[in-house]
């Protein structure tokens, strides 16, 4: 195979033909770094890339196919992993000054499961700050441009990681999604991002935003990649409380089959703010589902517009406590000069954390101070109740929801931190979804006028990763290129 | 005349329980490592590292919940308490709030005052924190998160007490229940059992409770009580100077026998209580519960009320030998290996004690076995040593706990039976000590004692002085 050629393919393809020998590891990865030389000065997809290691591992994983100890569907298949997933030895940044030079003694579980199945690491991709932010804007170390048009930001909070793999700087990604950060930058780059069940990935290792709803997941060029990814990061962890056990067998759903199967589309997430492109591609998505079988009819769903609020009240409350640890204390960034602890805690943190964190952690403070908790954490913690409890109504009559996954294509870089409430409504359809703790998908389904990428949004009940997978599987195998 | 007052006393006790492993990782709560050792990413707040709880912890929890006669929360959870300091990695410590694990119970005390229920408000679990070393030398501090995660139970009283006998009686019932159950050595010293004092004070008959405030570092039951005088003294001077007194939080130091303030309530620290997310509730099954229930102990009264069935021994020596379970222990498996319980309680009760005292030592700090007290109770039953050489080889059993049997043997200490080995050195004695035979020749009693003290010194004590004293008798007739 040519580089071309290596480049062209997925991450199972590719991992197909290092198997049947027609290429290597090496030749992947070199491709790989190719693509980096040319882009990412560019791009700036990753905060750190360990070029050594790279050809190192690939190394050591050609070796272990040639054994015949490694059959996986991807094994050798070189990734980029969110930089809020720890890698041992290799720094894990957040994207903060606070961990600019922070380097785990340990591996994320996921990065153990995907390294078991043959994976090869590139480097850590940018994200927003400790994933706080839609844009990858809020980063510490400068931004990341959408491959697609790049005036336009990637998305976030994966960013990095979505932009990667859709210049090509991967093959495939991990990123982490607490209120949209995987499906809104995957849709917003023209490439696949799926948020698991909420314990279907251990946590232990992704350094927590919103413990509650934090989940790592797939960013690949295909559903059978995001498929394959998601087989092999998923584990029951001890280390992890809120990990579940449960069926992870998800490259069976690759089916084109839909027939029979009902999608509900929600007439809320068709309203004001929708742009009128994104509505009629993901509307025309729907079509071809229908055309393919499933029977779809729209339905109330409400409660969507009290999703923003209730996110925004429990992540912050979470935030708050998750990045005391960051402290200047035991690792990371510590102010130079200081006056006893106090003043050393203070001048740390308000130099290490960005503007958008220390807006986070303030909201989180307040929500969870005494004479606020009842009135903001508690009625939020209600919120998700409700919205879990309007999702399980919905399911009783749907296999899936259908829907975009963000109101507006990519918006131009330095647009949305002027306006953070502007930003925060932009997470409008995505959030439920983790307050539910619910699986969903964001599949390319077209372009707006200005050449930039639109995605669809499908929405699962708790564990039925496999409908959301054979729906979407269905949808791309019958728009062909048209989604990608 | 002047003013009566009463003094209203509560009890926050903290207790590092006694698990192997910490209480949301794998790591060792041994004591004594090198600053460090005994951690891993979890217990230092490594980022992206989740608590996984030890269940163990639960359990202890429940049993002492179940001794002091709580609720047991069948659904409980942890939540995050926030603040800021260096000894806690993560920044909050995880601990419970809002459903603590048990509730609503009691534990009985006796003092002069009578019999009275000191009732429990709650039962909870957290974990403890590192421990912060000032270098004097390089002038900065440093932290030893060995002791970061281990588990800790926090009991909070009703303000039931009234006296600080009251409250070492109190503290006493449940370091004897914890210690029943293994819960924990519970040492104040060591801080493996910590007792914060709150107390207040009001006009006698008052049915209004004073401004309390709360009593920190106290190391010792006799500091305890040191500080609730000193408390109560301080607080009735204000009350008479008509001067308010402010709730806060002060630090005793039993040197200079007095009270600093910490704090004050208005710049009390909100904590930020919440839910922890990283773990999910506690669900304490009926079946659970019911195998905890089975795995109770005898308790102290059980046991006092068996040992006057079932042991010939006075009561006192019940007393002594049940307030401590390794005590306790040690007198049943001994009792059983040579079945004389009033000889195991003798060895118990004076050279034990004895050497507990003189050592300043603790009973649970004993370390000789079941097996070589009997082996010895043995020996002397048998004459093989005689009451002193026993006492000689006791020392060396409570410091080493050897074999005395194999002790006896190889340092000769048998007593010398032989007649005709025991004439000689009377016949000497007899030789040497003309005026002691010829008083007691003269009828003078004591002279006889003084020439058996003789002879047994020449048989370097290895000798029944019973049997020398029929042996001079004999030789002197």
């Amino acid at each position: 195979m040519n580089r071309e050629e290596i480049l062209a393919a997925t991450a199972t393809e590719l991992s197909q033909k290092i198997r049947a020998g027609e290429t290597t590891v090496k030749e992947a990865a070199e491709a790989v770094l190719y693509v980096i030389e040319e882009k990412e000065e560019t791009l700036h997809c990753y905060v750190t890339i360990d070029k050594e290691k790279l050809m190192a591992g690939a190394e050591a994983v050609q070796k272990k196919i040639d054994a015949g100890e490694l059959s996986g569907p991807l094994a050798g298949v070189p990734f980029a992993l969110k930089d809020n997933i720890c890698t041992k030895g290799m720094r894990t940044t957040c994207s903060s000054r606070i961990l600019e030079n922070f380097i785990p003694a340990y591996s994320a579980q996921a990065v153990e499961n995907l390294e078991k199945a043959g994976a090869v690491i590139i480097g850590k991709t940018n994200m927003d700050e400790f994933a706080m932010g839609s844009t990858t804007e809020t980063s510490a170390f400068g931004v990341t441009r959408n491959p697609r048009n790049l005036l336009h930001v990637p998305g976030g909070s994966s960013g990095g990681s979505a932009a990667a793999v859709a210049a090509g700087e991967c093959f495939a990604a991990l990123g982490s999604d607490t209120g949209g950060s995987i499906r809104q930058p995957a849709s917003y780059c023209g490439v696949v991002g799926m948020k698991p069940t909420y314990g279907t990935v251990s946590r232990y290792g992704l350094v927590a935003y919103g413990s509650s709803l934090d989940q790592i997941g797939p960013i690949t060029k295909d559903v059978r990649d995001c498929a394959a990814v998601l087989y092999a990061i998923a584990s029951h962890d001890q280390k992890d409380s809120t990990s579940m056990k449960r069926d992870c067998r998800f490259m069976d759903a690759l089916k084109k089959d839909v027939k029979g199967m009902k999608i509900g589309i929600p007439q809320d997430y068709f309203g004001d703010g929708l742009d009128p492109e994104v509505k009629k591609a993901v509307l025309d998505a729907a079509g071809m589902l229908k055309e393919n079988g499933a029977v779809v009819e729209t339905f109330d769903l409400s409660l969507v517009q009290y999703a923003i609020p209730a996110y925004y009240t429990i992540a912050a409350a979470e935030a708050s406590s998750n990045l005391e640890r960051f402290d200047g204390i035991k690792y990371g960034y510590r102010t130079k000069e200081f006056e006893g602890l106090h003043n050393m805690y203070k001048k740390t943190r308000s130099e290490g954390f960005g503007a958008e964190v220390k807006r986070r952690i303030m909201l989180g403070s307040f929500v969870l101070s005494s004479g606020y908790y009842d009135a903001y954490y508690l009625k939020a913690l209600k919120v998700k109740t409700l919205i879990k409890k309007a999702f399980d109504e919905a399911f009783e009559r749907y296999d899936l929801i259908l829907g975009p996954v963000a109101p507006t294509t990519a918006p131009r870089l330095g647009e949305s931190l002027a306006d953070p409430l502007k930003m925060y409504l932009g997470d409008i359809y995505t959030i439920a979804v983790n307050l539910a703790g619910l699986p969903a998908i964001s599949v390319p389904c077209g372009f707006d006028g200005k050449g930039l990428p639109i995605g669809l949004q499908l929405i699962g009940n708790c564990f039925e990763e496999n409908k959301i997978l054979r729906a979407a599987y269905t949808y791309e195998q019958a728009a062909g290129q048209k989604g990608r | 005349m002047a003013k009566q007052y009463e003094t209203v006393i509560g009890l926050e006790v903290h207790v590092e329980l006694a698990t192997r492993t910490k209480i949301f990782c794998g790591c060792s709560t041994a004591f004594g490592g090198a600053p460090n050792t005994h951690t891993c990413p979890v217990c230092t707040g490594m980022p992206g590292s989740l608590p996984v709880l030890n269940k163990q912890v639960v359990e202890y929890a429940v049993a002492v919940g179940l001794a002091a006669n709580c609720e047991i929360t069948r659904n409980c959870k942890f939540d995050r308490k926030n603040y800021f300091y260096p000894d806690n990695p993560q920044n909050y410590q995880i601990s419970q709030l809002y459903l603590p694990i048990c509730r609503d119970g009691w534990v009985g005390i006796e003092t002069q005052a009578g019999k009275k229920k000191v009732r429990i408000h709650e039962i909870h679990m957290e974990e403890d924190a590192g421990k912060l070393i000032h270098d004097e030398w390089e002038d900065c501090s440093l932290v030893d998160y060995n002791r970061s995660g281990v588990p800790l139970i926090e009991i909070v009283s009703e303000p039931d007490m009234r006296s600080a006998e009251e409250v070492i009686a109190y503290l006493e019932k449940l370091r004897l229940l914890i210690q029943y159950l293994g819960a924990s050595d519970c040492k104040l010293q060591e801080g493996s059992m910590r007792a914060d004092v709150n107390l207040s004070v009001r006009e006698a008959g008052s049915g209004r409770l004073g401004v309390r405030t709360e009593m920190k570092n106290l190391n010792s039951f006799k500091a305890i009580a040191r500080a609730i005088e000193g408390e109560r003294q301080r607080q009735i001077e204000l009350l008479e100077e008509g001067k308010p007194v402010t709730q806060e939080t002060r630090r005793w130091d039993d040197n200079k026998e007095y009270s600093y303030a910490m704090r004050s309530k208005e710049d009390a620290q909100d904590y930020r209580y919440f839910p922890d997310p990283d773990l999910a509730p506690v669900h304490i099954s009926e079946a659970w519960l019911q195998q905890i229930r089975e795995k109770q102990p005898e308790f102290r009264d059980e046991k006092m009320a068996r040992y006057k069935e079932e042991f010939n021994i006075p009561d006192y020596d019940i007393e002594i030998l049940t307030s401590s379970k390794h005590l306790a222990d040690l007198f049943e498996a001994t009792s059983a290996l040579c079945g004389q319980p009033k000889k195991v309680s003798n060895w118990l009760m004076v050279e034990t004690l004895r050497l507990l005292k003189e050592k300043d030592m603790e009973p649970e700090e004993i370390r000789f076995s079941p097996e070589n007290l009997a082996s010895l109770i043995g020996l002397t039953e048998r004459k093989v040593i005689n009451g002193s050489v026993a006492k000689e080889v006791f020392e060396v059993l409570f410091e080493k706990d050897i074999d005395p049997e194999k002790y006896v043997e190889e340092k000769g200490l048998k007593t010398e039976r032989d007649e005709g080995a025991l004439k000689k050195s009377i016949e000497e004695i007899v030789e040497a000590n003309p005026q002691s035979v010829e008083d007691y020749k003269n009828g003078k009693e004591k002279a006889i004692g003084f020439l058996v003290g003789q002879t047994m010194k020449a048989m370097k004590g290895k000798a029944d002085p019973a049997q020398i004293n029929t042996i001079l008798r004999e030789f002197l007739k």
